[in-house]
C-alpha cells in the first residue's frame, strides 16, 4: 500500500515536472523568436542602396555619424514599421480565428483590411486628409493621420459588424464566412475604384500606389501610433488568453467555464479591426501575414493561447520583416511593395489550409 | 442542495421547459429520462445558466444563482454538453487545467496543478497526460472531459448523454466512475440518459420528463410498465434479476 502510494506520488511529481518543462520549452521558443526578430531588424537596416556593416549600424544608432540620418529616418523606421504591422496583423489573425472558430479567418480573408483601405481612401480623396507628395518610392505622405485612421477604422468596423452578424446566424459554415469576406473585399474594392474614378489623376496614382501595401510609408509618427494601438489591443487580448482557450471547446463549454462569449466575441473583433485599420491606414493592404502566423505557431507550440497570442504577434513581426527585406532586395535597386511578397507566399498556404482543413 | 423553483426557459420566445420544480441532494446520482424534445438538455442548460430562465429561480444551499457572477457560477456548477465532433488540438493536461479557469486569477498556482494531477491520476489518464485529446479513444476522451469538469470543483455536475457514443464496456466504466465520484466528492450529479437499463443500474433517483415538464420522479420503484408506456409510448416488460430491475422490449 505504502509502495503503491509512493509510486503514485512520483508519477504525480513527474507529471507536474513534465508540465513545467513544456512551459519552459515554450518560453525559450519565444526568446528565440525575439532573437530572430532582432537579427532580421539589424540585417534589414544594413541592407539597401547604401550597404552598411553591422558595426556601422550599431555605431550610427548610438552616436551621430554620416549614416545616422539614413539609419534613423529611413532604415530603422522601416524595420520597426514592419515589426509593428506584422505583430498587429499576426495577433489579429490569431484572435479572429479563435472567436469565429474559423481556421481560414484573418484580416485579409475576411475583408477587414479592404474595408480599412476603403475607409482610408475615402479620407484621402473625399475628406482631403492626404496631402500627396511624390519623391522616390514615397508617393503619398499622409498628414491628417487621425482622420485617415478613424475613417479606416470605420471601414474595418463595418466589415466586422457584417461578418459578426453572419456568424451569429446558425448553421453558417466557416467557408461561407470566407465567401462573405470575398464578397466584402470586392465590394470595398469597387467602392475604392468608384472614389478613384472621381478623383484627380494625381490622387488616383497616389491611392493605387498606396493600396499596394508598402512598409516604406512608415515614419516615426506612424510607428508611434501603430505601437500604441498594438499595445492596447495586445494587452487586452493577453488578458483574455484563458477565455480564448475555453472558446476552443465551443460556446456551451466556454459559457459554463465562465466566459461571457458574446462580449468576448464582439470586443475581440472590434479590437482586431482597430489594430488592423491603423496599420492598413498607414501602410496599405498587406495580405496573409495574419492568416499564416497563428497556424505556424500552432504547428510548433500548440493552441494554448497563453503562448499563441504573443507568439503569433512575434511571428507576424518576423515574417513581415523578412518579407520586406526580400521586397527590397529581390529586384534591387527596385523596391517591390511588400504586399506582393506576402501574397505570393501566403496564397499557397491558404490553399493548403483549405485542402487540409486544419483544426484550431 | 440544489432547488429549482417554477423554472420556465427556452430559446427566444419559444418555451421548452415549463414550470420545473425539483430538489437535488448531495451524494446522489440523478438520471433525467424522457423522449427527444422533452426538454432534458434545455433543463441542464438552464441550471448551468448557459441559457437564462424566462421565469423561476435556482438555489444552491439556499442561495439564489441570480446574484452570482458567471465566474462564480462556474465554480459551483460544471456542465458537460453532448459530445461535439470537433476536438481542438489540446493535450490532456492542458484540457484538464482549463477546468481550473474559474479559479485561476492570472496563471495556475501550485494548488491548481496539484488538483489537475490528482484528477488525471484518479481517472487513470496519466499514461497519456501529454497526448492530444483527439488521439484518444472515445472512452478515454470522455474521461478527460469529466476530469475537466471535476477540476472546476463543482457542487453540481451536469452531464448531457455522456455515454451515448461509447461501447458497452466504456459506458459501464464511465457511469461507474461518475457514481463513485459523486459519493467521493459529495456532489450532486445529474445525467441525461436514454438507456433505461443503464439508468437503473447507476442512478439513485429518476426524473421522467415529457413536454417540458416533470412527468414523474422517484426511486427505481416508479419505473413500471405503465409509466414507460405513458412516457415513450412503447410496451416493455420488467424483469427481476438478482434483486435488480431490468427493462426488456419483447
Amino acid at each position: 500500500m505504502n509502495l503503491k502510494k509512493q509510486g503514485l506520488q512520483s508519477i504525480e511529481k513527474s507529471l507536474k515536472r513534465q508540465y513545467i518543462k513544456s512551459i519552459t520549452k515554450r518560453l525559450i521558443f519565444g526568446l528565440f523568436l525575439v532573437l530572430l526578430i532582432l537579427v532580421s531588424v539589424v540585417i534589414s537596416i544594413s541592407v539597401g542602396s547604401l550597404q552598411l556593416s553591422v558595426g556601422e549600424v550599431f555605431d550610427s544608432i548610438i552616436r551621430e555619424t554620416e549614416n545616422s540620418y539614413v539609419v534613423w529616418n529611413i532604415r530603422l523606421t522601416r524595420a520597426l514599421g514592419a515589426v509593428l504591422a506584422g505583430a498587429s496583423l499576426g495577433v489579429a489573425g490569431a484572435v479572429m480565428q479563435n472567436v469565429l472558430r474559423n481556421p481560414l479567418a484573418s484580416p485579409f480573408t475576411l475583408g477587414v483590411s479592404q474595408g480599412a483601405a476603403f475607409g482610408a481612401a475615402f479620407a484621402i480623396i473625399v475628406l482631403g486628409a492626404g496631402q500627396t507628395h511624390s519623391f522616390g518610392t514615397e508617393a503619398v505622405t499622409v498628414f491628417k493621420l487621425y482622420t485617415v485612421v478613424i475613417s479606416a477604422f470605420i471601414g474595418a468596423l463595418l466589415t466586422v459588424i457584417l461578418i459578426l452578424s453572419l456568424s451569429f446566424l446558425r448553421n453558417i459554415t466557416p467557408e461561407a464566412i470566407i465567401l462573405a469576406g470575398v464578397a466584402l473585399s470586392s465590394l470595398f474594392g469597387s467602392a475604392t475604384m468608384f472614389l478613384q474614378y472621381f478623383a484627380s489623376d494625381f490622387q488616383v496614382a497616389a491611392t493605387v500606389f498606396w493600396t499596394f501595401g508598402d512598409i516604406g510609408k512608415a515614419g516615426w509618427r506612424e510607428n508611434e501610433l501603430m505601437f500604441l494601438s498594438f499595445s492596447i489591443c495586445f494587452i487586452y487580448f493577453f488578458f483574455q488568453r484563458w477565455n480564448f482557450n475555453a472558446m476552443l471547446w465551443g460556446d456551451e463549454v466556454a459559457k459554463s467555464l465562465g466566459v461571457k462569449i458574446k462580449f468576448l466575441r464582439i470586443s475581440s473583433m472590434f479590437a482586431s479591426a482597430f489594430v488592423v485599420s491603423v496599420c492598413t491606414a498607414f501602410l496599405g493592404i498587406i495580405g496573409f501575414v495574419g492568416l499564416i502566423s497563428p497556424h505556424v505557431i500552432r504547428l510548433i507550440i500548440g493552441n494554448d493561447h497563453r503562448f499563441l497570442i504573443p507568439y503569433s504577434a512575434l511571428f507576424g513581426a518576423l515574417l513581415l520583416c523578412i518579407s520586406d527585406l526580400l521586397a527590397r532586395t529581390i529586384l534591387s535597386p527596385n523596391i517591390l511593395p511588400v504586399g506582393i511578397i506576402t501574397s505570393f507566399a501566403g496564397a499557397p498556404v491558404f490553399f493548403y489550409l483549405l485542402i487540409r482543413g486544419r483544426k484550431l | 442542495m440544489l432547488v429549482l423553483k417554477e423554472l420556465y426557459a427556452g430559446y427566444g420566445k419559444k418555451e421548452i421547459i415549463k414550470g420545473i420544480e425539483a430538489e437535488f441532494q448531495r451524494g446522489i446520482v440523478y438520471a433525467i429520462l424522457g423522449p427527444n424534445g422533452s426538454g432534458k438538455s434545455t433543463l441542464l442548460r438552464t441550471i448551468d445558466r448557459v441559457i437564462r430562465p424566462h421565469r423561476g429561480k435556482i438555489f444552491i444551499d439556499g442561495e439564489t444563482l441570480d446574484n452570482l457572477s458567471i465566474r462564480d457560477t462556474a465554480r459551483k456548477i460544471a456542465y458537460l454538453p453532448q459530445r461535439s465532433n470537433s476536438t481542438p488540438f489540446s493535450n490532456v493536461f492542458d484540457t484538464v487545467l482549463l477546468g481550473r479557469k474559474p479559479h485561476i486569477s492570472f496563471e495556475p498556482t501550485e494548488r491548481d496543478l496539484d488538483i489537475v494531477e490528482g484528477l488525471i491520476e484518479y481517472l487513470g489518464l496519466y499514461d497519456f497526460a501529454f497526448r492530444k485529446v483527439g488521439e484518444l479513444s472515445g472512452g478515454e476522451a470522455q474521461k478527460v472531459l469529466i476530469a475537466r469538469a471535476l477540476a472546476q470543483q463543482p457542487e453540481v455536475l451536469l452531464l448531457d448523454e455522456p455515454v451515448n457514443h461509447l461501447d458497452p464496456k466504456n459506458q459501464i466504466e464511465i457511469l461507474r466512475i461518475l457514481r463513485e465520484l459523486t459519493q467521493k466528492f459529495n456532489i450532486i450529479t445529474i445525467i441525461v440518459l436514454h438507456d433505461l437499463n443503464l439508468a437503473l443500474q447507476f442512478a439513485d433517483y429518476f426524473i421522467f420528463m415529457k413536454n417540458g415538464k416533470i412527468y414523474k420522479s422517484g426511486t427505481f420503484n416508479i419505473i413500471e410498465k405503465s409509466l414507460i408506456k405513458q412516457i415513450y409510448d412503447i410496451d416493455i416488460e420488467i424483469i427481476d434479476y438478482n434483486g435488480k430491475k431490468y427493462v426488456i422490449t419483447p
